[in-house]
């Protein structure tokens, strides 16, 4: 093999062209957030755990009926999670406050995919089967699925579920958000439509996160100072306000960088316009054909070398 | 090219490849289980463990040990140091076959393995997936052009088809002759490709984790994971190369090659070093020792990672007895061997805690057959391709 001179400098002047805007590409990571993305307060003090949400989610979405019928209160009280049978789940919480009878007063907690502003699902997902759509719901896109589960891998809420017992077309299965419903004018989620105490509140992102910021300070006291979801990984549609303070309803504790940013930032930086292999490419080649030239003439030497 | 490669002139049937055969056979049923059943039927993995043994050692240690076949191309036929030139082919169908594994380990592991096409049409390059995805596509076929020109070595002028096939005996040999001669014009591309795109997935394989910043134990999680990985990807080369030398030599009856390893290895006391010194420097910058003797398992995988894999092999790199000594240079080796394999296998295994369902792994039976099935098959491929194509220096030969 040997590597000519003309067909060297063709080839990377060919790659040269290409290369010669390298780093201006790599601009500083900026969020991807729709700006009038739709959001949904959920009010724990306000939620009295009738599971009424995962009923309506479950027919509005077509999913199979449930092993533990929704008017068994029972479930309450394990842990569950949402999973590829039910897109939200409902759990009791007793985070140790008493009433006036010295009972411990139960906190609910409804979970589904938190629609996140700038979603690490979304960005990771190899073929962008998951998309963060401009009414704010992050939409999963089946037909482009190849179920590497990458998507799961980096959900800091570990909601997106997997049908592992469907060997050919197994499906990421998680909350939609009511795409379809949502898309429609007045639609609203199944879930935020049903609730009959109104703790689930659906509107416009900022319009839901002012009346959170109004309850907090319409009723002092009442609630703990944080709006779970107003900064969480760069924010969320889904926020929610409570009495309790979040770490002991088992709501993650997170970073407020965006999830996605260390990745594509670094992603980017290397490989926007192929800047570092083409460069790579050019030094490599360069190296090969400067020690090519040099065994021509040191054949002698190279030969007794390798005896 | 002085080196004369040939065909090894061996028995193929001995017990050891009985004992492939039987792994491959119980790998072939778990992984009927696995497209009758689901991927559940035969796996522990769940909601919040969704990546297991078969992406932690099939995939990621399958690319990291494969590495031999870009850091021997690089060296031989780019920094021209063609005295390394025998290990250059066995490094290469290392490769290819680790890299044909990674993918078949692949099939097995994504849902919808009809579907592995998909990335081609449909891009994202916000993820790191992606990018590794089309690199491994790429190189795999960079591997296969590299390898062609071994296959033509063997079957030029000698093309005989048997009965009516034999009609087909002058395309082919005109096509074989073809294809080695201008394969011969264009390889130096493909060679380079490959390095680059070897360092680009390797790479690139660190930077996967980096979207999970809330689930990796932070003894591993760290900005420069990408570059760790290219570092220890670099070390693990050519340790690879004398670990596979001196099974295949040993095992075959072959000379045993030290008079290149013994040189060889000189260099990996430079890249080890360099990744020791990163990840050394890494724990020290970002004050993660503080979890060093907290007595978790975590913390205990860690510590055999950096000691066992990679400070005590450095050490006894150091030492010319070492490096001359074939025992002492396998064990060595060995140890970089299984330290990278290791860390591999922490970073998307061991280190990975979901923090809020807190879900335990442990890999199902049947993850374990499919991987050893895997491994098996491969090793079996390997022992067939240099049983009957020019890869090991023949010349070398010594009876036994
Ligand atoms: S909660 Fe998880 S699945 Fe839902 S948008 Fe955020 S990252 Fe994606
Ligand atoms: S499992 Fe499907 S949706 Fe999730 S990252 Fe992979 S291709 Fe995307
Ligand atoms: S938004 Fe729709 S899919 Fe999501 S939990 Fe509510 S009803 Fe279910």
């Amino acid at each position: 093999m040997n590597i000519n001179r003309r067909g060297f400098f063709k080839v990377m002047g060919a790659a040269g062209a290409t290369a010669m805007t390298p780093a201006a590409g790599a601009r500083a990571w900026e969020s991807a957030a729709p700006p009038d993305a739709f959001g949904c307060l959920v009010d724990l003090t306000r939620c009295i755990g009738c599971r009424k949400c995962e009923e309506a989610c479950n027919r509005v979405n077509g999913l199979p009926a449930p092993e533990i019928s929704f008017d068994d209160p029972t479930v309450l009280d394990t842990r569950r999670r949402p999973h590829e049978k039910s897109y939200t789940v409902v759990n009791r919480y007793f985070p140790g406050t008493l009433d006036t009878h010295d009972q411990l007063v139960p906190t609910f907690v409804k979970l589904q995919c938190m629609h996140c502003q700038d979603p690490a699902c979304a960005s990771a997902c190899i073929v962008g089967a998951l998309t963060k759509k401009e009414n704010g719901s992050v939409y999963y896109d089946v037909g482009k699925c190849i179920g590497c589960r990458y998507c799961m891998v980096a959900c800091p809420f570990e909601i997106p579920a997997y049908e592992y017992h469907d060997p050919v077309t197994p499906r990421v299965m998680k909350c939609t958000f009511c795409f379809e419903r949502i898309s429609k004018e007045n639609g609203l989620p199944g879930c935020a439509q049903i609730c009959p105490v109104e703790a689930i509140t659906f509107g416009r992102r900022d319009t839901v996160m002012a009346l959170a910021k109004q309850r907090l300070k319409d009723n002092p006291g009442k609630y703990v100072n944080h709006i779970y979801g107003e900064k969480e990984v760069g924010g969320t549609s889904w926020i929610y306000i409570s009495s309790e303070p979040f770490e002991d309803l088992g709501f993650p504790s997170l970073p407020d960088r965006p999830t996605p940013k260390l990745a594509e930032t670094i992603q980017h930086g290397l490989f926007s316009y192929l800047w570092s292999p083409i460069l790579l490419f050019g030094v490599l080649g360069g190296i090969m054909r400067r020690n090519e030239k040099k065994n021509v003439h040191g054949k002698d030497k190279e030969a007794r070398h390798d005896a | 090219m002085t080196h004369n490669p040939r065909p090894v002139n061996k028995k193929f049937w001995t017990p050891g490849v009985y004992v492939m055969l039987a792994f491959m056979a119980a790998g072939a049923v778990a992984v009927i289980a696995r497209f009758t059943g689901g991927i559940g039927y035969v796996s522990n993995l769940s909601t919040a463990r969704p990546w297991g043994l078969w992406v932690g050692v099939d995939v990621a240690t399958g690319v990291a040990l494969a590495a031999g076949g870009f850091t021997t191309a690089a060296l031989a036929h780019i920094f021209g140091r063609h005295a390394y030139e025998p290990v250059t082919r066995p490094a290469l169908l290392t490769a290819v076959l680790g890299y044909t594994f990674v993918v078949l380990g692949l099939m097995v592991d994504i849902g919808r393995s009809w579907a592995i096409w998909k990335p081609m049409f449909n891009w994202n390059p916000n993820s790191v997936l992606f990018e590794v995805a089309m690199c491994v596509m790429f190189y795999l076929n960079v591997l296969y052009i590299e390898f062609l020109p071994i296959v033509a070595e063997q079957f030029k002028n000698s093309v005989r088809l048997p009965g009516t096939l034999a009609l087909l005996n002058r395309p082919l040999e005109f096509l074989l002759q073809f294809a080695d001669r201008l394969l011969d014009k264009f390889m130096w591309i493909f060679i380079i490709a490959g390095v680059v795109l070897s360092c680009m997935h390797q790479s690139s394989l660190g930077s996967l984790m980096l979207i999970a910043p809330t689930k990796i134990h932070p003894l591993w999680y760290t900005p420069i994971l990408p570059l760790l990985f290219l570092t220890s990807a670099f070390s693990v080369g050519y340790p690879m190369v004398v670990f596979e030398t001196t099974l295949a030599t040993t095992s075959m009856g072959l000379a045993d090659e030290m008079e290149i390893l013994t040189p060889l290895i000189r260099i990996t006391i430079f890249t080890l070093g360099t990744y020791m010194a990163l990840k050394l420097g890494d724990m020290m910058v970002r004050g993660t020792w503080v979890y060093l003797l907290d007595g978790t398992y975590q913390t205990n995988a860690f510590l055999i990672e950096i000691i066992l894999g990679v400070i005590v092999p450095w050490c006894m790199l150091l030492s010319l007895r070492v490096r001359q000594s074939r025992s002492l240079l396998f064990t060595a080796c060995s140890l970089i061997v299984g330290g990278v394999a290791l860390n591999r296998i922490n970073v998307f295994i061991v280190a990975y805690s979901p923090p809020v369902s807190h879900s335990n792994y442990f890999p199902a039976p049947g993850e374990f057959l499919v991987t050893a099935g895997l491994i098996a098959t491969l090793m079996f491929i390997y022992r067939f391709v240099v049983t009957f194509l020019p890869v090991l220096s023949g010349s070398r030969e010594v009876s036994v």
